[in-house]
């Protein structure tokens, strides 16, 4: 054991039920240093944090920190011996406050009491501190999920721990919010901290790392300093074959007939204004944005998961209601939410049952019992096509990687024959290897003559497979641009027009 | 390398014997007991025994298999008891024999039997549907819309003991007809020497209910929207699933299953009070949750309910047998919800 390395972990193993997720993985993180780890959708990654943290059991291998062998059995012993860590599914008390939230597990006291005072005096401390501007005693619920995500770290960092672990922390933050949070790393690095990074944006990676660990397939493939790999090789190393391009080419071809005419939509509860736009058979629209800008807003609107105001909506030139979901599916539309958890997976379901839960209509005998075996084909279907892994139909979907979940719902959806699809951040947390999947599917889609609508916050993404860029900004539609002719800062220049 | 597969091996079918063990426990506690009891008592597994044991269990199977759907939402129902006694006190009242001694409706002709329990049903389920409606349109929780609608339902009951020529007394001298239907038996077993055993009717068609309640869960889109409900409702309603419609059936074929267990106890019973059917849904509830209905959401089967309200019976058959004070079988009860739901629990924790 070297003195100077920070942590160390050597041959950890971890096996789950049909998946051998860890495989003697090693990883050396040096005092002061950023370390990214990479790898796909399932590599690893966030299991071999996991049994760092003691939230798994590690089935064999050893962890060192500052060269003393440790083997934490739960998050209090390893926040309580310097490791913190922002777990990539944010686990909150939504209910609670903000304060609450932070102090959770370790409420000051005074006498038998909670010190509500010097709670609230240390929140203001550590917010003023990491230059964050949230109201401690808003209720969790009430924030949106990039501050959420935001107290996630203050909380992580307020711990002074030596070691912390980012689990995917930048997949809700707008580039605002993703600066400030790397102002914040630099700042740890300074002190001394061993921080480890997990991100599926190379761009990121390359900006913030000083070393990089890529995965693939529960094993370790390589360790290298930032500025010795390029992006290529990173990808390369972590999909185990040459990806050359970051998107497929685009062979969909825009139809005149117009899909979708959305007119003078506002949401009832929403800050959502007026938005008209048309989107063509065989076109692929984007919607870029700011956060809170109403993207989001517009998709569930028109999909008929939050009340409307006023508007109208038509489709092939007939009027439709889309009162709510079931009704507009009915329609031939299709919702990806932007949050997988909280409204996509049926978690403690199987993949099975997550896939065919929207088309069960499709899977009866006799108009009245489904079949097994044709709801069996489906799910084999969306598993092949877009390439879930995972040991088999029956496994719980909450137990696959972010990735292999979000092509499980993407499956759910295209079972339905949309003729609209409404993706809201489509590619959040997923590997490049898979986004590339991602994008073909979307291209097929359009190339079918479906009409789909891309909501990202990733400006890159926008520009390589979109047809037409709707610009929202505040709640309204700021216009729209031309990906071919168009730059990232005349996006960002529109989205800040009626702000 | 081959040999890294053969630890490998031998590690996941160790870890597979344990895990076995473990999500099986009580079928095996359930085995021990029997061979247990068997090998100090052998009368146990006489015919008649056995089919005492099975006759409970069909008696309160289901009422179980109506409350396990309100658990697979995450909910419960408190008025199960409640509504299985107000259906078993006007069963009983329609169906008193034309010379019963203060008979309540003195004047009435017995109505046909299956309208009876046509009517039974349907109160059930319209109570049912009342629950679901609050729980639907309100986003009330079960817990307190069935406390509410257990005490309405109560005043009820005792309102229409006190109706017609009525005096408050049990609502017994029930028609031949009707006790026949129930607890006769159309088939019996062969138990050898030419033999048949009498199996009561009530039996066959708690094996029939489970068989279409299966099927209800099983293979229809109903019972996948139900456990989609369970596992997630937000990400259920975008998926399409009706999210008021589920929970209000739900609650209905919950309030059905409760209408027919009225009808049956009513008859089973012979003498009908107030308090006919009070608690049945904690016994409900228990056997449930041993059979591994989730409290979770999302989880369960009928298999398992069939086994949680087996395993209960067979606790109150046997035990008094091999001479154990009959007091101690709500301990050994608690013990065995404790036990049960740990395991349960156990399969839903993420570390292992
Ligand atoms: N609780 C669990 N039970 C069973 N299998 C699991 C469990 N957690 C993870 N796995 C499996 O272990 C493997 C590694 O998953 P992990 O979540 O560590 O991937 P990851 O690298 O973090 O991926 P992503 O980038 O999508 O977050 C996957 O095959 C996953 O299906
Ligand atoms: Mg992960």
């Amino acid at each position: 054991m070297t003195k100077n390395h920070l942590l160390e972990m050597v041959g950890i193993s971890k096996y789950f039920p049909g998946v051998q997720a860890l495989d003697e993985v090693k990883l050396t993180v040096k005092a002061g240093t950023i370390h990214a780890l990479m790898g796909e959708n399932g590599a690893g990654k966030s299991t071999l944090m996991k049994c760092l943290f003691g939230t798994y059991k590690k089935d064999s291998g050893e962890i060192f920190i500052e060269g003393e062998s440790v083997d934490f059995g739960n998050a209090k012993e390893a926040l309580e011996n310097g490791v913190a860590m922002v777990q990539q599914e944010l686990n909150q008390a939504l209910t609670r406050t903000v304060k609450d939230n932070l102090w959770l597990g370790r409420y000051p006291l005074k006498g038998p009491f909670v010190d509500e005072r010097k709670m609230a005096k240390e929140t203001d401390e550590i917010f003023n501190n990491l230059n964050i501007s949230i109201d401690a005693n808003a209720i969790m619920s009430t924030l949106p999920v990039s501050q959420r995500q935001m107290v996630e770290i203050a909380k992580a960092v307020s711990y002074n721990s030596k070691i912390i672990v980012l689990d995917e922390p930048t997949s809700s933050l707008s580039e605002n919010e993703v600066e400030h949070l790397f102002r914040i790393l630099r700042d740890l690095r300074e002190r001394g901290v061993g921080i480890i990074y997990i991100s599926h944006k190379m761009d990121e990676i390359r900006e913030i790392s000083d070393e990089i660990t890529i995965m693939r397939d529960g094993q370790w493939i390589a360790t290298e300093a930032t500025q010795d790999i390029s992006i290529d090789e990173i990808i390369r190393l972590m999909v185990g074959r040459e990806l050359t391009h970051r998107f497929p080419d685009k062979t969909n071809v825009v139809k005149d007939d117009v899909m979708m005419s959305v007119k003078n939509i506002s949401g009832r509860y929403t800050n959502l204004h007026d938005a008209s736009f048309d989107l063509h058979a065989g076109e692929i629209l984007g919607v870029a944005g700011l956060d809170g800008a109403g993207r989001t807003e517009l998709l569930e609107n028109i999909f008929g998961e939050m009340t409307r105001k006023g508007g109208q909506i038509f489709l092939e030139g007939q009027e439709v209601q889309n009162k709510n979901p079931k009704d507009s599916i009915k329609n031939g539309f299709a919702l990806l939410t932007e949050e997988r958890r909280a409204t996509g997976i049926l978690g403690i379901r199987d993949i099975l049952d997550n896939t065919v839960i929207s088309s069960l209509k499709r899977y009866l005998n006799f108009n009245l019992f489904l079949d097994d075996k044709k709801m069996l084909e489906a799910t084999e279907w969306a598993i092949d096509s877009l390439d879930v892994r995972t040991p088999s139909h029956k496994t719980q979907i909450r137990a696959l990687s972010g990735g292999n979940q979000q092509k499980v719902i993407i499956g759910r959806w295209l079972l339905t024959q949309p003729k609209v699809l409404l993706l809201d951040e489509p590619t959040r947390g997923i590997d490049v290897g898979a986004k590339y999947q991602i994008y073909e599917l979307i291209i097929e889609l359009a190339s079918e003559g479906k009409g789909v609508v891309v909501v990202s916050s990733e400006m890159p993404e926008l520009l390589g497979i979109c047809d037409r860029i709707l610009v929202m900004s505040n709640g309204r539609v700021a216009g729209e641009l031309d990906p071919k002719t168009t730059n990232q800062e005349e996006i960002l220049k529109l989205a800040e027009k009626y702000l | 390398m081959s040999t890294e597969k053969v630890k490998k091996n031998s590690k996941w079918s160790s870890e597979q014997i344990k895990d076995f063990l473990i999500n099986n426990a009580l079928i095996l506690i359930m085995l021990v007991l029997v061979i247990y009891v068997t090998a100090t008592r052998p009368e146990f597994l006489k015919p008649t025994s056995l089919i005492n044991l099975l006759s409970l269990t069909a008696a309160y199977l289901p009422v179980a298999l109506g409350i396990a759907g309100c658990i697979v939402l995450t909910g419960t129902d408190l008025s199960a008891g409640r509504v299985v006694g107000i259906t078993a006190v006007i069963s009983a009242s329609l169906l008193q024999d034309i010379t019963a001694p203060g008979k309540m409706w003195p004047n009435l002709e017995p109505p046909p039997i299956a309208l009876v329990l046509l009517i039974s049903v349907l109160i059930g389920a319209l109570i049912g549907a009342f629950n679901g409606f609050w729980v639907a349109k309100f986003k009330l929780h079960p817990f307190i819309v069935t406390l509410a609608t257990q005490l309405i339902v109560y005043t009820f009951i005792l309102l229409y003991m006190q109706a017609g020529e009525s005096t408050g007394q049990a609502i017994s001298s029930l028609t031949e007809d009707y006790r026949e239907f129930v607890t006769g038996s159309v088939v019996g077993v062969p138990i050898g020497g030419g033999k048949t055993a009498p199996i009561p009717n009530y039996v066959w068609l708690a094996l029939l209910l489970a068989g279409l309640m299966w099927l209800i869960w099983n293979k229809t889109t109903f019972g996948k929207n139900m456990f989609a409900l369970g596992a997630n409702e937000e990400a259920a309603r975008v998926s399409g699933v009706n999210v008021f419609a589920t929970t209000i059936i739900v609650f209905a074929l919950a309030g059905a299953m409760y209408g027919y267990a009225g009808f049956i106890e009513s008859a089973r019973i012979a003498s009908n009070t107030a308090n006919t059917g009070a608690n049945y849904e904690l016994d409900a509830i228990a056997a449930c949750v041993i059979g591994g209905v989730s409290f979770v959401g999302g989880i369960g089967s009928i298999s398992g309910i069939v086994i949680g309200v087996l395993l209960l019976r067979l606790i109150f058959v046997a035990l008094p047998m091999i001479g154990m004070d009959q007091n101690l079988q709500f301990a050994i009860k608690g013990g065995i919800i404790l036990l049960a739901c740990a395991l349960d629990m156990r399969k839903y924790l993420e570390k292992k």
